[in-house]
């Protein structure tokens, strides 16, 4: 039994003292590998007398267990060491800079026609559309623009090379004739708002050649200026939002409404800044008034059975207003600079739950 | 449309505040774009009278002037060399601001003397650049008076913008009427009694017009008027019409000029000694010419109403008078035309000869058809008071045309269009005071248009005039409550594209841009000659001349321009129409997008490549897949149309006629013609050619089915022609076991080294799923024999080993 116990302080001090992985290897072979000093103790109890046997095998096997698991042990606490120093190895850089990811952004009139369709769709309104080259009827005469109306002569219109009914095509000048092309396809009652590109020849600090604008029509029996207010009040309010945006309406004239307004909303000038909702300045932001009867006729409606209210706005301006957009020309000039400051992360969806704007 | 405030007041009879007019005007319509008060600021400044002007004890070039302020006496020390005793001043106290340097005035002692003040030249008070002495006043100036008034500086100068259908208010009488009617006064009338004739008017007038042409001047009057003094206007006139912006000629020009501002009243006085015979109203003849007022000459014809006389034209009728008949200071003996002239005629007139005109403007819009005759009396009056002279009886030739007309107001009907109740003695006495006659018949109002008013034609015109000035601001707010209690959805498939597209560019890192819809013919010419029709007429520059054919011209040339600046990694992308015709259905909707430079920013990694046609293909493949493009359907084709690379190319095919997709290198030939070098690629998405999913109703997806046996992935290589697509040995291969093979995926391809001229490698990844138990290898052997002999029979090409 002597024997037994100083293999066993023999072998925790093997164990103790193996500095790698294959130290330990080494003892554990001296003492569990098949002529190890433990196995070779097991092989010679055979030999003993039972009484013997049974003490000299229990110790034996308690000095096995030891073993095993003390190896176990130390095995488990070189791996961290060894684990320890390579890591203390493999430190990087983290300040370099990561990858750059394309960054891709929405323009601005686009984020905000988005804009204009989440508030009016809410309101029942669908979005219609038409055709950027339009005849005379269409951009002109169906809506109560005849030939020598001075008002042609103030639209500065493109004319295209090409004639329909002995009268040049044009680049729409604004996007009212939707409304004729919407109230010609289908029966009323109608609520459409038309975005789109239109056209004027027409280029200096503040004019392009082509803008946007979005065209309102709510067509009903019993639609009146009232509504056209609280319509309009409640669109400002909600895209420039402010609950308590001041506005007025001022009467104006338009060849295709009558009543006709144009919409101010409070503002204040200091030096070359603009906010929008404060001060006591006021503001254009668009035209409007009640479906001008003749052009009601041009229809085909009956004006004494259906009436109601449209409306025109430059989109372009909408956007430079709310976002402090400066200059009217960037918006076509494809400057990288530009979009990436003043475009829309493509995430941004516009919506009435979450907000219009970021 | 400009006037001052005491003009303004010789027409309405009122207390009202700048503010409170100004307010009221743009409240009616007539907007108020500008208010010009010289006297703002100018309260300190009085007039002084010198009563002692001596040298400065110790400076030779200034004076020490002793002053009456009319509350005080005092001394000013002076530099100009103009003051002198006895003259009057303008006197700044000490503590003012002079306007015209923005110093405050401090009491100071100058070269030993104490100086109380200043008195002020015209640059010191901001009149003018003159700053040679100080202002002399007029010996009756009163002292102690406020300077701005002496000098007529304190009448506000408002300035508003006319719509269109006011021609009306294109004179302050008019103004003056609406704002009467809007509450803020009464109108004063006009004095419009005749002026007695002592004689026969020497001239005559006489319309010559077939009756097809005859509404061109449909009414001429004339009078003659001898022994007139023209000179210098008084110095009021003068005032009023500087004040608005007009150079004062002579009295006689001066009162049309007045007259035509003040009652919207064009005139014209021509010189009676260079009339030859009477006077008569006719188109031009082809090439008759007229020398104008404005020094030019103009070249006539038929289309031109003219006034002549038995020499030849003498003025363009409603346009602009003719310089050799004109008044002169030797003129004596004057003729005075007031006439009507056809609103359509003078405004082509005006804009074929590009002549803006002050007559021309009111002609085109249309004149009061009744006041031919009462303009003349008071142009005579005017010219009689002005110029003397002995007026003739009055010449008239036609008449005015018909133009009463009556409107009914429904009763209910202003609420009904306006949403407002106005109470019916309101709207009556509202059209009444704009000069409407009114009449109640069953209950229905009958309104009889006035004369100025050619504007008003219906009920809605009515209901107009009585919102307005009862007020916009009165209308009270309906809310516009959408039918359905949750808003449905709007937008149409095509509309959802538009968005769907440019959301998912932007999501893969190309900025959207906007640009012109049309573009440059040398440009566009690469997409094949645009069609005649499509160039525009008056193109804004020739490098803007054409309707767009394709988004890629102005999008390479945004390109260009980036480049230009600096940027090397470009990506963008257009959503928007380009036009094969001119109908409405030439137009479509196409996403096109380029990228050009490296396909990431350079890296310290190392990493990083250039774009190549693959981006571009990753992008028009990720838009067809937002949209809704049946997919599974979709082919892909080599080659592309002529402004592509003819080998770096291919489209999205939705069977053998419809292309949904291009995408590619631009052709060299086009990128040379812009300066932009390689790499850059690009792509066209045809949304509009995209088909609308069919009979699918709902959203819901089929049943997913999975199978968690373990799928077995087998790679081979083949050696096949190098023009053998990898798509057909990828379809070859997929279609070697329909119920095993899952999927099919390239992953190498290689040319050269050891293989033969004319061949490549290419190798494939095949993925084999059970579905029912796990495959044994003498199954999967034998599929993969399949898949050698599919791929070897569809390219010819053979397994490598």
């Amino acid at each position: 039994m002597q024997d037994i116990d100083e293999l066993a302080a023999e072998l925790r001090t093997d164990i103790e003292a193996a500095g790698s992985l294959d130290d330990l290897e080494a003892v554990r072979v001296r003492a569990l590998g098949r002529k190890g000093t433990i196995t070779h103790l097991m092989k010679g109890l055979g030999a003993m007398e039972p009484e013997e046997r049974r003490a000299a095998g229990t110790a034996l096997n308690v000095l096995k267990d030891e073993t095993v698991v003390a190896i176990e042990d130390r095995r488990t606490s070189l791996r961290n060491l060894a684990l320890t120093e390579q890591l203390a190895t493999e430190s990087i850089d983290v300040t370099l800079p990561v990858r750059a990811e394309g960054c891709g952004r929405i323009h601005p009139v686009s984020q905000v026609v988005d804009e204009i369709v989440a508030i009016f769709a809410d309101m029942g309104f669908a979005v219609a559309e038409g055709p950027d080259i339009e005849d005379d009827f269409y951009n002109f005469t169906a809506l109560n623009i005849p030939p020598e109306h001075p008002a042609r002569q103030m639209h500065d219109t493109f004319y295209l090379e090409a004639e329909r009914d002995g009268a040049p095509l044009v680049l729409r000048t604004h996007t009212s004739p939707v409304q004729i092309r919407h109230m010609r396809s289908s029966p009323p009652p109608y609520r459409i708002i038309a975005p789109g590109r239109t056209f004027r020849c027409d280029s200096d600090m503040t004019h392009t050649p082509m803008f946007h604008q979005v065209e309102g029509l709510a067509i009903g029996h019993d639609i009146h200026m009232g509504h056209l207010k609280g319509c309009l009040e409640e669109f400002a309010r909600v895209m420039f939002e402010d609950d308590n945006l001041r506005m007025r309406f001022r009467p104006s004239h338009f060849p295709f409404t009558e009543p006709s307004a144009e919409v101010d909303i409070g503002c204040s000038r200091k030096g070359k800044e603009l906010r929008i909702g404060e001060g006591g300045d006021w503001l254009e932001i668009l035209g409007c008034g009640m479906v001008h009867p003749n052009v009601l006729e041009n229809v085909g409606l009956d004006p004494n059975e259906w009436q109601g209210f449209a409306f025109g706005m430059g989109i372009d301006r909408i956007a430079m207003l709310k976002y402090g957009i400066p200059d009217l020309r960037a918006f076509f000039e494809s400057d990288l600079r530009w979009l990436r400051h003043y475009g829309f992360a493509p995430f941004d969806v516009p919506t009435l739950a979450g907000g219009l704007a970021r | 449309m400009k006037f001052t405030l005491a003009w303004l007041k010789d027409h309405l009879e009122s207390d009202a505040s700048v503010e409170q007019i100004v307010d009221t005007l743009t409240a009616i319509g007539l907007e108020v774009e500008e208010v010009v008060d010289k006297a703002a600021g100018l309260d300190p400044f009085t007039v002084a009278y010198v009563v002692e002007a001596r040298p400065h004890p110790n400076a030779d070039r200034l004076q020490v002037c002793t002053v009456d302020t009319g509350t005080e006496t005092l001394d000013v020390v002076c530099g100009a060399p103009n003051a002198h005793t006895g003259m009057k001043g303008v006197y700044a106290p000490v503590g003012t601001t002079i306007p015209g340097n923005g110093m405050k005035l401090k009491a100071a002692k100058i070269r030993g003397v104490e100086s109380r003040g200043m008195l002020c030249s015209e640059r010191e008070m901001g009149f003018s650049d003159e700053h040679e002495g100080i202002i002399e006043l007029p010996e009756d100036a009163p002292v102690g008076e406020p300077v701005a008034r002496v000098m007529g500086f304190d009448d506000p100068m408002i300035e508003i913008a006319i719509t269109p259908n006011r021609q009306d208010c294109l004179g302050v009488h008019g103004v003056a009427r609406d704002l009467a009617a809007a509450g803020l006064g009464n109108l004063k009338p006009l004095r419009t009694e005749p002026v007695p004739g002592g004689f026969e008017s020497p001239v005559g007038v006489e319309l010559r017009f077939d009756p097809k042409t005859r509404d061109a001047c449909p009414m001429f009057v004339g009078r003659y008027i001898r022994g007139v003094k023209n000179g210098p206007s008084p110095r009021w006139l003068q005032d009023r019409l500087k004040a608005i912006g007009l150079r004062p000629i002579s009295a006689l020009v001066d009162m049309t000029n007045f007259i035509t501002f003040d009652l919207a009243r064009p005139l014209h006085v021509f010189d009676a000694d260079t009339l030859s015979g009477g006077v008569h109203v006719r188109l031009a003849e082809n090439g008759e010419t007229v020398a104008a007022l404005n020094d030019k000459s103009y070249t006539l014809d038929s289309e031109v109403t003219v006034i002549a006389d038995d020499d030849g034209a003498l003025a363009l009728g409603g346009v602009i008078g003719g310089e050799p008949s004109g008044c002169t200071e030797e003129t004596t003996n004057v003729f005075i035309e007031a006439a009507l002239f056809d609103p359509v005629r003078t405004a082509a007139t005006g804009r074929r000869y590009t002549i803006d005109s002050d007559a021309r403007y009111r002609f085109e819009r249309g004149v009061d058809p009744e006041f031919v005759r009462d303009g003349m009396e008071i142009a005579t009056r005017m010219v009689v008071d002005l110029c003397g002279g002995d007026p003739s009886e009055i010449v008239v030739a036609g008449g005015p045309p018909d133009w009463r007309r009556e409107i009914t107001l429904r009763p209910g009907r202003v609420h009904h269009l306006g949403g407002i109740d106005v109470p019916r003695t309101e709207v009556r006495k509202i059209l009444e005071s704009l000069g409407f006659g009114v009449e109640l018949v069953a209950g229905e109002m009958k309104a009889a248009v006035p004369p100025w008013r050619s504007d008003v034609h219906g009920e809605a015109d009515l209901v107009e005039e009585v919102t307005r000035i009862y007020g916009f601001d009165a209308i009270p707010s309906v809310p516009m409550t959408n039918p359905s209690p949750v808003a449905r959805t709007v937008l149409t498939t095509a509309q959802r594209r538009e968005r769907d597209a440019k959301r998912i560019l932007a999501g893969r890192g190309l900025m959207e841009v906007v640009t012109w819809s049309f573009t440059s013919s040398r440009l566009a010419k690469h997409f094949g000659d645009p069609a005649p029709d499509l160039y525009l007429a008056n193109p804004i520059t020739s490098d803007l001349d054409v309707m767009r054919p394709s988004l890629l011209t102005n999008l390479l040339a945004a390109c260009k321009r980036n480049i230009d600046r600096g940027e090397s990694q470009i990506a963008l992308f257009e959503v928007g129409a380009t036009y094969a015709g001119v109908t409405p259905d030439a137009q479509h909707l196409v996403a096109a997008g380029l990228r050009r430079g490296p396909n990431s920013m350079r890296h310290w990694s190392g990493e990083g490549r250039d774009v190549d046609v693959y981006d571009a293909k990753a992008d028009a493949l990720a838009v067809l897949q937002a949209v809704g493009a049946p997919m599974a359907a979709v082919q892909t084709m080599a080659g592309a149309p002529s402004w592509y690379h003819p080998g770096r190319s291919g489209s999205f095919n939705l069977g053998p006629k419809t292309v949904l997709a291009c995408f590619g290198e631009v052709h060299p030939g086009m990128l040379g013609d812009l300066d932009i070098e390689s790499p850059l690629v690009v792509f066209e998405v045809f949304l509009d050619a995209v088909p609308e999913a069919k009979g699918k109703k709902g959203h819901t997806r089929p049943r997913l089915d999975v199978s968690d046996l373990p799928a077995v992935d087998r790679d081979f290589a083949f050696l096949v022609g190098s023009d053998v697509p990898a798509d057909d040995l990828v379809r070859a291969a997929a279609s070697a076991d329909k119920d095993l093979i899952v999927d099919v995926s390239v992953f190498d391809v290689f040319e050269g080294d050891s293989l033969e001229d004319g061949q490549k490698s290419l190798a494939i990844g095949v993925r084999l799923q059970p579905t029912e138990r796990t495959l044994t290898e003498a199954e999967i052997d034998s599929v993969s024999a399949k898949v050698v002999a599919a791929v070897e029979k569809a390219t010819g090409g053979q397994l490598r080993s």
